[in-house]
C-alpha cells in the first residue's frame, strides 16, 4: 500500500505491509534519531511529532500516517538543538540513546504548555525513560533551558 | 587553561544530541542478514532431534544453525582477562537447554517476516528433564546443571561441575569464632536480593561482515572490544587474527555489555555464508536471555560490645549463577571483601561462600558486580544493631568505619592511603534533613516521613591483572591523536582521558582527536568495567602524554641544536630555558620530523596497578511512606561521594545520579519474578519497572575528595559505587518509617502493608 505524507518538510511516499510501524518506516526513510527501546509503549524512545502532536511511532501505523505532517530531531534543527545544547553543557547527555526521542518530547512540551512549572514539566514527560541520567541533570537542562525561554524559574 | 576538574562538554555531546547515526544499527549496511534465535520453551531439556529441512525452504531464508554446525569446544561469555575466571560452559549451540531461553537454534534470511515464520517451521523433538530453580537445592544435588565430560575450569576458584558449583571458598583473617563468643551482642540475619536487570536503552546488538581483507569484522555494543575478539574466535573455532573487533557509540552498558551477549550468533552466520549479518535483541530478549544481576541470599553475623564497639562479622553469600557460570567466581568475592572493609577497626573477619548453577538466565555483570548485594546486606544489617545497641546508626558508623591511613585486612590487605569517608557521612547527613525527620515524624496524613543512611565502597580497576591502554599520535600542524581500547559507553571516559592528556600536553582540549574503539587499530584495554577507565587507563594517560612530552621536547631540541634538558616544551613551542627566543613551533617539529629518519611521534602505553584503590559514599534518603498502601515516596536522596579528584564535576555528578536512580529502582521496584516451570514473567518493561522521573524525588549529590597518590591527578573511580547506597538506606527509612524489617528486595508496597499488619497482630 503507498502512503503519502510530509516528513520534516518534504513530500514523501513509500510502500508499506499492513502491519510496519511508522518507527520502521522512518527508519527505513533514514531518520536514525528514531530509537527503539521497548516495543511497548513504555520507554519514550520512539517520540515523533505527528501533526503537531508528539507520538510514540512503535505503536502507530505507517498507513495511519498517509496524509500527516511528520517531525523528527532530523527535522526540528535551532528549535531542538537549542535545548540539546542545555543537555551538552550539564553533560546529561550521557550514552544519548534516550536522547533523540526526550528532546522532541521537550520540544512539543513548549510547543504546547502556556504555563509551565516544575510538576507539570516532569508530568510532561514522565513517559521519555532514561537509565542512565538519573533524570537530575535533564531536569537541570530544562531549568536552564526554559529560563532563558520564558525567564521563569521552574 | 587547565581542563582536570572542570566541567567541559563531552566529545561526542554535539552527535548525540543531534541525533546523529553513530550507533551500532544506524551504520550497519543495508544488506545485513536479520539475524534471530529459536529459544528453549524448557528450564531443562535435551534435544532429541530437530529437523530444519521445512524451515529452509520459506522463501528468503539464508541459513539455519544448529548445535551440530558448531565447534564442540567449551568457552565462557564472560568479559575477563585470560584466564578467565569464569568456568568453559558454553557451546555456541548446544543439544542440552539449560533455562528457559536457551538458543535451540540460529536463522538468517533476507528479511524479518522470512525468519520469523522459518523459527516457527524448525521441528525440535525435547526429551523434558526436571528442572532446579532454587539455588538452595543446587549444591550436591543429583541433577546436574553441567554433567558434560567438556566442562573445564581454568582457574582454582572451587568450581565443580559434579557438584553445581560454580566457585565456593572461605577467606577470613583473625579468630573469628573465639572474638564472636566475647562479644556482648551478637546479631545473625538472612537478606535476598534479585537477578535485577541492567536495562540499558540499547539492547544487545551486533553486526558483523567479512573486510577487505576477507578477516571477520564484528561492530558491536559492547564493553569488552578485545574479549569479544577472543570470545568469537573461541566459538567459532577460529584464529583470533581472523576476527576484528570494532566499538562505535554505545547506549548504555552498566556491565549488561561485559558478556558477549550478542556478537558470536551474526559471526557464525557471516562467517558461514560471507555475508554481513546483524542481530537486534528485543527488549524481551534483553529480559529474558541476557547477564542480569546475581540473585544472592547473603547472611551475615555481626558481633559488637555495648559500647558499640564492631568487634567481627561472618558472612556467607548463596548466589545464583544460573544455567551458565558467567562472571560468578568474581562477583561474589565482592560481596564479602567490598562490604566489610567500610568498617576495618574489626578485629576479624570470615567470608565464605558458594555460587551454584540452577536451570535460569545465567547472571553476569552489572555495575556494582556484588558488592551492592553485600552492602545492602550489611548496611541493612548495621542498622539492624544499631537499633539492639540503643546507638543512633550514624554514630555506630562514625565509630567503626575505615578512615584514611588504615589497614583493611578485608579488602585484601590494602591501605586506605585515599578515604573520606568520614567527611562524606558527615556532608550527606548535613544535606539531608535527618537532624529534622530522623528516625521518622507522623505528617498527619496517613503518611510518615523518615530518614534512612548508608555507607558504600568499590574499588578502581582489577590489580594486577587488568590492563589500561592508549597511543597518542602527533599529527600534522600539531594536533594529537588519543587512540584508546577502553570503551566509553555514555561514562564520557574519551572524554576525561582527553582532559588529562591535554594538561599534560599544555594543549587545548580541541586539539586532541579521540578514537576508540578499534582492536585493530587500538592499543590492548581489557575494557571498561570494573570501574577501571578513569583510574587505570587515566594513569595509562598520564604516562603516555609524558612520553610523548618528552619526544617532542627531544626532537625540538635537535633542531635548536641544543640538548634535550637545556629546553622545555609549552604546548606550543619547544624552547631553551636560557633563551626563549630560540624557539621551534609544533607544527614545525612535526614537519621536520615528518620528512626526516625520526618519522611519526608516537607513544603506546600500557598500564597495570598493584592496587585497587576504593571510592567511598554515603547516602541518606527521605522518604514518605503511606501507612495506608505502603507506597514509598523518595522525597530526597543526599548523597557525598569520595572519588579521589573529580577530573570532570558534571559527568561525575550524573554518573552518581544515575547509579542513585538505578539503586532506587533495585530498592523499590525491580523484579525479575519466574513460574514454577522457570518462564521469566518479567519480559517487558510493562512488567519490569524501572524508575521515571516521577519516582526519583530530587537528587542532589556532593564530593568531598580524598587525593590518591597513585591515581590520575589523584583520581579514583565512580562509575559503579553509585548504585549501592539506595537499597540499603531506603530498607533502614523503611524500617524507621513504621517498623517493618525488609530483608528480600524489591521493598514493594504489598511486603511493607503485609509487614505492617504481621506487627499489628503480635
Ligand atoms: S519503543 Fe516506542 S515507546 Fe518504547
Ligand atoms: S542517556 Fe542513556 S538512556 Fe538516557
Amino acid at each position: 500500500m503507498v502512503v503519502s505524507f510530509k516528513l520534516n518538510g518534504i513530500k514523501r511516499e513509500a510502500i508499506v505491509e499492513a502491519d510496519t510501524t511508522l518507527y520502521k518506516l522512518l527508519r527505513e526513510l533514514g531518520c536514525y534519531s528514531v530509537k527503539c527501546g521497548c516495543e511497548t509503549t513504555n520507554c519514550g524512545l520512539c517520540t515523533v511529532i505527528v501533526n503537531n502532536k508528539s507520538v510514540l511511532s512503535c505503536a502507530v501505523l505507517a498507513l495511519d500516517v498517509d496524509g500527516a505532517e511528520i517531525e523528527t530531531l532530523e527535522g526540528l534543527e535551532s528549535e531542538a538543538l537549542e535545548f540539546g545544547l542545555c543537555m551538552a553543557d550539564e553533560g546529561s547527555e550521557q550514552c544519548g540513546f534516550c536522547n533523540t526521542g526526550f528532546i522532541v518530547n521537550v520540544v512539543m512540551m513548549m510547543r504546547e504548555l502556556d504555563e509551565i512549572d516544575r510538576e507539570s514539566v516532569k508530568k510532561y514527560l514522565a513517559g521519555n525513560l532514561c537509565r542512565c541520567t538519573g533524570y537530575q541533570g535533564q531536569l537541570r537542562a530544562l531549568e536552564k533551558f526554559i529560563e532563558r525561554k520564558r525567564g521563569i524559574k521552574i | 587553561m587547565k581542563y582536570v576538574n572542570t566541567s567541559i562538554r563531552k566529545k561526542d555531546a554535539i552527535q548525540l544530541v543531534t541525533g546523529q547515526p553513530v550507533y551500532t544499527e544506524d551504520i550497519a549496511p543495508k544488506n545485513c542478514l536479520v539475524v534471530k534465535l529459536l529459544k528453549s520453551p524448557y528450564a531443562n531439556a535435551i534435544i532429541k532431534s530437530i529437523d530444519t529441512s521445512i524451515a529452509e525452504k520459506v522463501p528468503g531464508v539464508v541459513k539455519i544453525v544448529t548445535y551440530k554446525d558448531v565447534s564442540q569446544k567449551r568457552f565462557t561469555l564472560a568479559g575477563q582477562t585470560y584466564p578467565e575466571a569464569s568456568p568453559c560452559d558454553r557451546l555456541l549451540l548446544d543439544k542440552h537447554l539449560r533455562y528457559v531461553g536457551d538458543n535451540v537454534a540460529i536463522v538468517a534470511g533476507e528479511n524479518e517476516k522470512a525468519v520469523l515464520k522459518a523459527l516457527k517451521l524448525i521441528k525440535v523433538e525435547y526429551e523434558v528433564l526436571t528442572p532446579i530453580l532454587d539455588p538452595k537445592e543446587a549444591k550436591d544435588n543429583e541433577i546436574l546443571i553441567h554433567p558434560e565430560e567438556s566442562w573445564f575450569a581454568q582457574c582454582p576458584v572451587g568450581a565443580d561441575n559434579k557438584r553445581n558449583l560454580v566457585a565456593s571458598g572461605c577467606d577470613e583473617d583473625g579468630d573469628v569464632d573465639r572474638i564472636m563468643s566475647e562479644c556482648d551482642v551478637v546479631i545473625e540475619r538472612t537478606y535476598k536480593t534479585k537477578a535485577v536487570q541492567q536495562a540499558m536503552m540499547e539492547t544487545f546488538r551486533t553486526y558483523t561482515e567479512m573486510d577487505n581483507y576477507g578477516r571477520l569484522k564484528v561492530v558491536s555494543s559492547t564493553q569488552i572490544p578485545f574479549h569479544v575478539r577472543r570470545i568469537v574466535a573461541n566459538a567459532l573455532g577460529i584464529e583470533k587474527s581472523k576476527v576484528r573487533v570494532v566499538k562505535p557509540r554505545i547506549g548504555g552498558g552498566f556491565g549488561a555489555k561485559q558478556s558477549a551477549i550478542s556478537e558470536i550468533y551474526p559471526a557464525i552466520i557471516t562467517y558461514l555464508t560471507g555475508r554481513p549479518a546483524m542481530i537486534i535483541f528485543t527488549r524481551e530478549e534483553s529480559q529474558t536471555i541476557s547477564s542480569p544481576r546475581h540473585a544472592m541470599e547473603v547472611t551475615v553475623k555481626i558481633g559488637a560490645d555495648k559500647d558499640g564497639r564492631i568487634r567481627v562479622c561472618d558472612m556467607y553469600a548463596l548466589s545464583n549463577s544460573g544455567a551458565y557460570g558467567e562472571h560468578g567466581p568474581t562477583t561474589v568475592g565482592l560481596t564479602g571483601h567490598k562490604s566489610m572493609a567500610l568498617y576495618s577497626k574489626m578485629e576479624a573477619f570470615r567470608f565464605k561462600y558458594d555460587v551454584v548453577y540452577t536451570n535460569v538466565m545465567s547472571a553476569g555483570a552489572y555495575r556494582g558486580y556484588g558488592a551492592t548485594q553485600g552492602i545492602f546486606a550489611l548496611e541493612s544489617c548495621i542498622d539492624e544493631l544499631a537499633e539492639i545497641l540503643k546507638i543512633d546508626p550514624i554514630k555506630l558508623r562514625f565509630q567503626n568505619m575505615t578512615r584514611e591511613g588504615m589497614l583493611m585486612p578485608a579488602y585484601y590487605g590494602e591501605t586506605a592511603n585515599a578515604c573520606a569517608l568520614d567527611r562524606c557521612l558527615e556532608k550527606a547527613k548535613e544535606m539531608s534533613n535527618w537532624d529534622k525527620y530522623y528516625p521518622a515524624k507522623d505528617m498527619g496524613n496517613g503518611k510518615i516521613r523518615a530518614m534512612g543512611a548508608a555507607l558504600a565502597m568499590q574499588s578502581s580497576s582489577i590489580s594486577n591483572i587488568d590492563i589500561g591502554g592508549m597511543t597518542l599520535k602527533l599529527g600534522d600542524g600539531g594536533f594529537y591523536n588519543m587512540i584508546v581500547g577502553c570503551t566509553d559507553m555514555g561514562t564520557g571516559c574519551d572524554t576525561i582521558l582527553a582532559q588529562m592528556v591535554a594538561d599534560i600536553l599544555d594543549t587545548e582540549i580541541d586539539n586532541i582527536s579521540t578514537f576508540g574503539v578499534d582492536t585493530d587499530v587500538s592499543p590492548y584495554d581489557s575494557g571498561s568495567y570494573a570501574s577501571s577507565t578513569t583510574y587505570l587507563t587515566g594513569r595509562a594517560a598520564i604516562k603516555c602524554a609524558n612520553l610523548m612530552r618528552e619526544k617532542i621536547v627531544e626532537v625540538g631540541s635537535g633542531i635548536l641544536e641544543k640538548e634535550a634538558s637545556e629546553c622545555e616544551f609549552d604546548g606550543k613551542f619547544v624552547f631553551e630555558s636560557e633563551n626563549v627566543e630560540n624557539k621551534v613551533s609544533l607544527a614545525d617539529i612535526v614537519t621536520k620530523a615528518q620528512s626526516s629518519p625520526v618519522g611519526q611521534l608516537m607513544v603506546t602505553v600500557s598500564e597495570q596497578s598493584t592496587v585497587s584503590p576504593p571510592p567511598f559514599m554515603a547516602g541518606v534518603v527521605e522518604i514518605e511512606l503511606d501507612k495506608e498502601t505502603g507506597v514509598v515516596e523518595i522525597i530526597n536522596f543526599s548523597a557525598c561521594v569520595d572519588c579521589g579528584t573529580v577530573i570532570n564535576p558534571n559527568l561525575a555528578r550524573v554518573q552518581a545520579e544515575g547509579g542513585i536512580v538505578q539503586g532506587i529502582g533495585m530498592a523499590l521496584s525491580e523484579d525479575v519474578v519466574y513460574s514454577k516451570e522457570g518462564r521469566d514473567y518479567s519480559n517487558s518493561f510493562m512488567e519490569y519497572k524501572i524508575p521515571s522521573r516521577l519516582d526519583m524525588g530530587e537528587i542532589s549529590v556532593e564530593f568531598e575528595s580524598s587525593y590518591e597518590p597513585t591515581g590520575p591527578f589523584g583520581a579514583k573511580s565512580i562509575g559503579e559505587i553509585v548504585i549501592n547506597t539506595p537499597s540499603p538506606a531506603i530498607c533502614n527509612a523503611i524500617y524507621n518509617a513504621v517498623g517493618v524489617r525488609i530483608r528480600e528486595l524489591p521493598a514493594t508496597p504489598v511486603k511493607i502493608v503485609e509487614g505492617i499488619l504481621e506487627k499489628e497482630n503480635m
